[in-house]
């Protein structure tokens, strides 16, 4: 890594840092997906049924 | 998952000489992640799958069916990231697979094993919530046959290794049967046998053309152990036995008229390329038609599976039209 490894860590390069907030992205974009395909999957497979539980 | 930047490198493939020990920030993208899910191969099993549940009988909601289908083309890229990560070493002095992710150094080992650690078992638990755990089961055996059988066992060990391990290519269209019908039906059977007997021709014709770069590798394909014309001999004998098979799902009823007659005429014309192929003795003509061959059993697949599915489709058309 030459002088990049200094004391204060590892220092990224300008294209490390892009691809690393690519991957952050594809990451969030994913988890979001996620988290409404779970959501949607839910519904249809509970319908109504997802609201009636004993209080 | 380590997909951040200065992650600490996980351990290398244990019997892997040439991936490096990646002490630098990840410089991967998010297209070599991609990469490790070998797509292509995800698209044809995506597309098997499709037909089987989309044959199965019964009904599964549209959305259902397509957080199955999700979970299947995940769970086969996982088993690709793992292949890929199991076979750096080989895919280092391949022509064809020296460009890949890892042997190319963007992507270190650990993190490919972890990403396809991590969607297999995640693939694998979404199936077994959103559709039946037997589809899920049969998901994570298709994955464990394919990393553990065929690239850890088979792949290194004997030349039968496309032959046994093309049941891993050959289970999606059940996976997405089960997932329909909760259950495993002859017709799902029939459509798993036809990808099994597709595959050897299939990959011996591609192996014909790179049999150099798999004896450098040291992989026993079978025209690296037996030679290429024992390989085209093999080649013939498995697409006239793909010709039957092919057309059986008309034969015993399961299909219509359309489905049988491309079955036979398109499985005819394989049986014709391998029977010239066999013939074609070496040198450039027999290149030639290796790849044609290749290309066109890609072709064939795609016909029958494609044609099982819009007669599937009209004849459900049909029958709610009548109604």
């Amino acid at each position: 890594m030459d002088d990049k490894d200094s004391d204060d860590g590892i220092v990224l390069t300008e294209e490390q840092k892009r691809r690393r907030r690519a991957r952050s992205i594809a990451i969030a974009l994913s988890l979001g997906a996620l988290v409404l395909l779970f959501y949607i999957v839910t519904i249809v497979k509970l319908g109504p049924g997802v609201l009636n539980r004993p209080l | 998952m380590s997909l951040v930047s200065g992650s600490a490198d996980l351990t290398p493939p244990v019997r892997v000489g040439m991936t490096r020990v990646r002490s630098e920030p990840s410089s991967a993208g998010v297209e070599d992640y991609f990469a490790l899910l070998k797509p292509r191969v995800m698209s044809l099993v995506v597309f098997t799958a499709l037909v089987g549940l989309t044959v199965a009988p019964g009904h599964l909601h549209p959305v259902l069916g397509f957080a199955s289908l999700l979970c299947i083309a995940i769970g086969a890229g996982a088993a690709g990231a793992l292949n890929m990560w199991y076979d750096a070493d080989i895919d280092a002095v391949m022509t064809r697979t020296a460009g890949r992710p890892i042997p190319s150094g963007r992507v270190a080992p650990g993190e490919a094993l972890a990403f396809g650690m991590t969607l297999a078992a995640g693939s694998v638990a979404v199936l077994g919530l959103v559709a039946n755990w037997l589809a899920a089961g049969f998901l994570a055996f298709t994955i464990f046959f394919y990393v553990v059988v065929y690239t850890v066992w088979l792949k290194r060990s004997t030349a039968l290794n496309i032959v046994i391990g093309g049941a891993a290519g050959a289970f999606p269209p059940m996976i997405g049967w089960a997932a329909a019908t909760g259950g495993v039906g002859l017709e799902s059977v029939l459509l798993f046998l036809i990808i099994f007997f597709w595959t050897p021709p299939h990959f011996w014709a591609l192996a014909l053309c790179r049999a150099d770069d798999y004896a450098r590798a040291g992989v026993p394909m079978l025209p690296v152990v037996a030679g290429c014309a024992e390989t085209r001999r093999q080649i013939l004998i498995y697409s006239l036995v793909l010709v039957p098979i092919g057309a059986a799902p008309w034969l015993l009823g399961y299909a219509g008229l359309a489905y049988g007659a491309i079955a036979i005429v398109a499985g005819t014309l394989m049986a014709a390329l391998a029977w010239r192929l066999k013939n074609a003795g070496e040198g450039r003509d027999a290149a030639q038609l290796a790849k044609r061959l290749f290309a066109y059993s890609i072709l064939y697949l795609f016909l029958l599976f494609a044609v099982l599915l819009i007669e599937n489709r009209l004849g459900v058309l049909f029958a709610s039209g009548s109604t």
